[in-house]
């Protein structure tokens, strides 16, 4: 990954990386070893007195009912996203695909949700939802449900499902457009030719050739709601009703920042890093593939 | 204006040697061109020369003066590259200028040069244009501006005209032969091409993973290689090499179908020793009387027009060899043609070392 | 298209306009709610159809603010744009040298730095935030624009996104270079920025979005009402709406909170596209 041509050593290279050298060490690797050292402490409320547990933070998370109900939950709203907002994605990209002059147009009407950040993306669906005032609740009402997802702990999940799903598509849709322009006019044609309807030749043709774009949305999408939902949560819920919307990531904010509870927030924050790791060693086993060192 | 000597020039990478002790002086104002397969270093030696490498050992001067340890930029030196590397966001002006900008130039000075370079290739017309917008051989002229620009005392072809479609090809070396016979300058050429290698150069080095094959004159290396390999490399289609064995009177080379040729020289030093004998395409004959030497078996013929080529293998053994004859020549697959060789244009080699033996 | 078949074309469009819909709704409704008054927004059925006071919100939202104590948004906004160009300049900025660095450059430890700059793609600020937020408080950086950008400035992804644009640059144009007699910094400059504008503008544009609706980070480190970023504001309408549901306001600051990161998108599509696909291959 060095150029053949290069310039020889000098004091240069080291002036050049500093910047970036100095602000990873002191925002990201000095904090994340202070999460680690924290996370095998227990420190007082007040902060006076510290005490060196070894790894009993994390034997009192992994005793804990409500951790392990977080982290199912955790994977049934990451699942959730994932299914929605790829399924949703898929459909209007192969759609889009096959009126190739207008989807540049569809493409622009489309995209906008990439563009809202999380937390408004979650106030936009908490005011369609709103139990007293909202246009679909609203109609809801009509039919003869009554919503209501700040009592209701599944609807709570079904709204930041749709509110995270919702922001998502956009950037599912763009994947799975490209990757099927990448895909040779000439296979399309050939299947045709052998008498493949539209719908056959998108099963044995288009969505086997699209896997490695599915798996890595799959990534993505899996990073995106575990870690990247934060402000949905945080806007729309709470992580309430009873918790019914607590995943992790706001759990570690609630224990660390609320509850006070630094062991523990930092043992969880260990544990998400672990899950960060084990997802970019993932998706970096996909993108090696075009990625030479 | 410069000479350049090479003395004992060796570069590695790590563990692996690209280059085994080059000595060469080019002289000044002499066209000389580097040729070789593609890995036998010659780009290497170039890029030496203008300190884009360093030499692990020896020395490279330039006009008298040690240049090791030099800047390309302190060199006097201008390269062509293979590619251009013309400045994509820059004008074919900008291009031109950029270098002489970067020394500090007067303004004034810059434009004459530039103008003057641009009417000496006719890229005038082109100097608001970028690169983007040109042609193959526009970029190519323009590349070369860029070198004529800077003045220097040494001019670096890295394989120029590989990128230009065949005809292109042929009007360019014409060119680039012209332009440097009026400037004078000394240049170096590095192809693997070896018909634009005999066209372009005074001097010849053949170079054939990392060692100096030959050095000389496209005719010295046309009628005396020193090696096996220039013999191969050097003529189109290339030379017929076949295996025989020296008499043990030294006088004939035996083939295994114990036909044999007499030798111009005898060479009874070489008694019962295995050679390899060089006959040229054009130099075989056909010849119907009784002086025929051997005779072939034609496999298929190639009509060129100018020439015809026929392919075939000696009779009783499987060695192919190509004739060359002059004109069109009809004939058939499966003729048997009487051959006639004249035995001062065989070539002998040694088999173990590949040297000329004489 | 393979073949003409009018009615599966025509699904097409049927399935792409509803998503489109789909797509548009909340941000439709949203913007309904910020063309009309306090009294219309709190009758039931709320409106579908825009009304006429949507300079009069903007106007008060703008420069007073939402409610008793909210600040004028305006500011918000203000804080909003430093804080999205601190970190889209910064990040790019830091990343062009430490890519120019390792691509062009031999030196001891550049493979450590190398991978020291890897990790952090595993350390978002989610998982970090309580020790990255002492770290901030010591250095004094609470409130202030340096504290809501520099921790979210070291970024992998650009690193490696020009760290690849670069080694596609070829070779020759630095040998050239340097028979021109252009050192490390003249062929940054000169050439090397100019040949990698369009990625250095797609990139921009992906990261002025990502700092634009940065949300968790500026909510913990800005305690004074004069540092608040749009984004993060709308947490706080949202739970005075509880009390006094002012939603022609609530929603027209929504709506400013997310037209110029939609507008940089929609106006910058071509850019976008590249940006995202080009960061995340």
């Amino acid at each position: 990954m060095l150029k053949r041509v290069h310039f020889g050593p000098s004091v240069l290279p080291f002036l050049l990386v500093g910047p970036q050298i100095l602000i990873t060490l002191i925002f990201f690797i000095w904090p994340a070893s202070q999460a680690l050292y924290q996370s095998v402490l227990i420190e007082d409320a007040f902060g006076l007195s510290s005490e060196f547990v070894w790894f009993d933070n994390f034997i009192e998370l992994f005793e804990d009912v409500g951790y392990w109900e977080s982290v199912g939950r955790t994977f049934f709203f990451s699942s959730l996203v994932a299914a929605l907002s790829m399924s949703a994605a898929l459909i209007l990209a192969a759609m889009a695909d096959r009126i190739i002059k207008v989807v540049l147009a569809y493409q622009t009407l489309l995209i906008w949700p990439y563009a809202v950040a999380p937390v408004v993306a979650g106030a936009l669906w908490m005011f369609l939802f709103d139990p007293t005032l909202g246009i679909v609740a609203y109609t809801l009402d009509m039919f003869g449900y009554d919503w209501n997802h700040k009592l209701n702990g599944n609807e709570a999940m079904t709204l930041v499902v749709f509110a995270a799903s919702w922001k998502m598509v956009s950037y599912n849709f763009l994947f799975f457009v490209a990757g099927m322009q990448s895909i040779p006019k000439s296979l399309i044609e050939a299947a045709a030719i052998d008498g493949a309807g539209p719908l056959r030749r998108f099963t044995s043709i288009i969505f086997p050739l699209l896997s490695p774009t599915t798996f890595f949305l799959l990534v993505m999408n899996v990073v995106y709601a575990f870690f990247d939902t934060f402000g949905i949560v945080h806007a729309v819920t709470k992580g309430g009703p009873a918790r019914a919307t607590e995943i992790l990531v706001y759990k570690v904010y609630n224990d660390g920042f609320i509850g006070l509870d630094l062991g523990g927030s930092a043992a969880q924050s260990v544990i998400l890093m672990m899950i960060v790791i084990a997802l970019t060693v993932v998706q970096f086993r996909y993108v090696e593939k075009k990625v030479a060192y | 204006m410069a000479e350049i000597h090479l003395n004992k020039v060796c570069k590695s990478y790590g563990d692996v040697d690209v280059l085994f002790g080059i000595d060469w002086t080019i002289f000044d104002g002499e066209f000389v061109v580097i040729v070789g397969p593609s890995g036998c270093g010659k780009s290497t030696l170039l890029r030496t020369i203008a300190g884009l490498e360093k030499i692990t050992q020896g020395e490279i001067s330039i006009g008298n003066r040690v240049v090791n340890d030099l800047e390309p930029a302190e060199r006097d030196i201008a390269m062509v590259f293979q590619n251009y590397a013309l400045y994509p966001h820059m004008s074919v002006y900008d291009n031109m200028a950029y270098g002489l900008k970067i020394r500090g130039l007067e303004k004034d000075e810059i434009e004459r040069r530039v103008n003057h370079a641009a009417d000496t290739l006719e890229i005038r017309d082109y100097l608001d244009r970028s690169p983007r917008q040109l042609s193959g051989g526009q970029r190519q002229r323009v590349a070369m501006g860029r070198a004529i620009v800077r003045e220097p005392s040494v001019f670096l072809f890295d394989e120029p005209l590989s990128n230009l479609d065949a005809k292109l090809r042929v009007q360019m070396r014409l060119e680039i032969k012209n332009l440097q016979q009026r400037l004078g300058i000394t240049s170096v050429y590095v192809t693997h091409d070896q018909v634009e290698a005999m066209t372009l150069g005074h001097r010849l080095m053949v170079l054939n993973g990392g060692y100096v094959e030959q050095l000389g004159t496209p005719i010295e290396l046309y009628e005396k290689p020193a090696t096996e390999f220039v013999a191969g490399f050097i003529g189109s289609p290339s030379m017929n090499l076949l295996k025989a064995k020296i008499s043990g009177d030294g006088t004939k080379a035996e083939f295994s179908d114990h036909n044999s040729l007499y030798l111009a020289s005898a060479l009874p030093s070489q008694a019962n020793r295995q050679v390899t004998i060089g006959l040229r395409p054009e130099h075989l004959m056909v010849n119907k009387t009784s002086q025929a030497n051997m005779s072939i078996k034609v496999n298929a013929v190639e009509h060129l027009g100018a020439d015809t080529l026929a392919h075939g293998e000696f009779e009783g053994c499987d060695e192919i060899v190509t004739l060359r004859l002059h004109g069109i020549v009809m004939i058939n697959q499966g003729d048997i043609l009487p051959l006639e060789i004249d035995p001062d244009k065989v070539h002998i080699f040694d088999t173990e070392t590949g040297k000329r033996l004489e | 298209m393979v073949e003409n078949r009018p009615y599966v074309t025509f699904m097409a469009h049927a399935v792409l306009i509803f998503g489109v819909i789909i797509v548009a709704l909340p941000i439709w409704v949203t913007f309904v709610a910020a063309t009309h008054d306090e009294l219309r927004m709190t009758q039931i059925p709320l409106p579908l159809l825009p009304g006429g006071h949507f300079f009069e919100n903007l106007n008060e939202v703008l420069f007073e603010g939402v409610g008793s104590r909210g600040s004028p948004v305006g500011m918000m906004l203000l804080n909003s744009l430093i804080m999205a160009l601190l970190i889209a300049v910064g990040k790019i900025s830091i990343s062009l040298l430490s890519a120019f660095a390792i691509v062009y450059f031999r030196f001891p430890f550049r493979m450590g730095f190398f991978w020291l700059i890897f990790i952090t793609l595993m350390l978002p600020v989610e998982v970090r935030i309580l020790p990255t937020f002492a770290v901030v408080a010591d250095l004094g950086l609470l409130d202030s624009y340096m504290g809501l950008s520099l921790p979210l400035i070291a970024s992998a992804t650009a690193t490696f996104l020009f760290r690849q644009v670069f080694l596609g640059v070829p070779d020759e144009l630095l040998e050239a270079a340097r028979i021109d007699g252009a050192g490390p910094m003249r062929f940054f400059w000169d050439i090397l920025l100019p040949i990698t504008r369009t990625n250095i503008a797609a990139l921009f544009v992906i990261l002025f979005i990502y700092g634009w609706n940065q949300y968790l980070w500026p909510l913990l480190i800005t305690t004074d009402q004069s540092m608040y970023t749009v984004v993060m504001a709308i947490k706080q309408l949202l739970e005075a709406a509880e009390e006094t549901p002012q939603w022609h306001l609530i929603m027209m600051t929504t709506l400013l909170a997310m037209a110029p990161p939609i507008a940089v998108v929609v106006g910058m599509q071509k850019l976008f596209v590249k940006g995202l696909t080009e960061t995340e291959k």
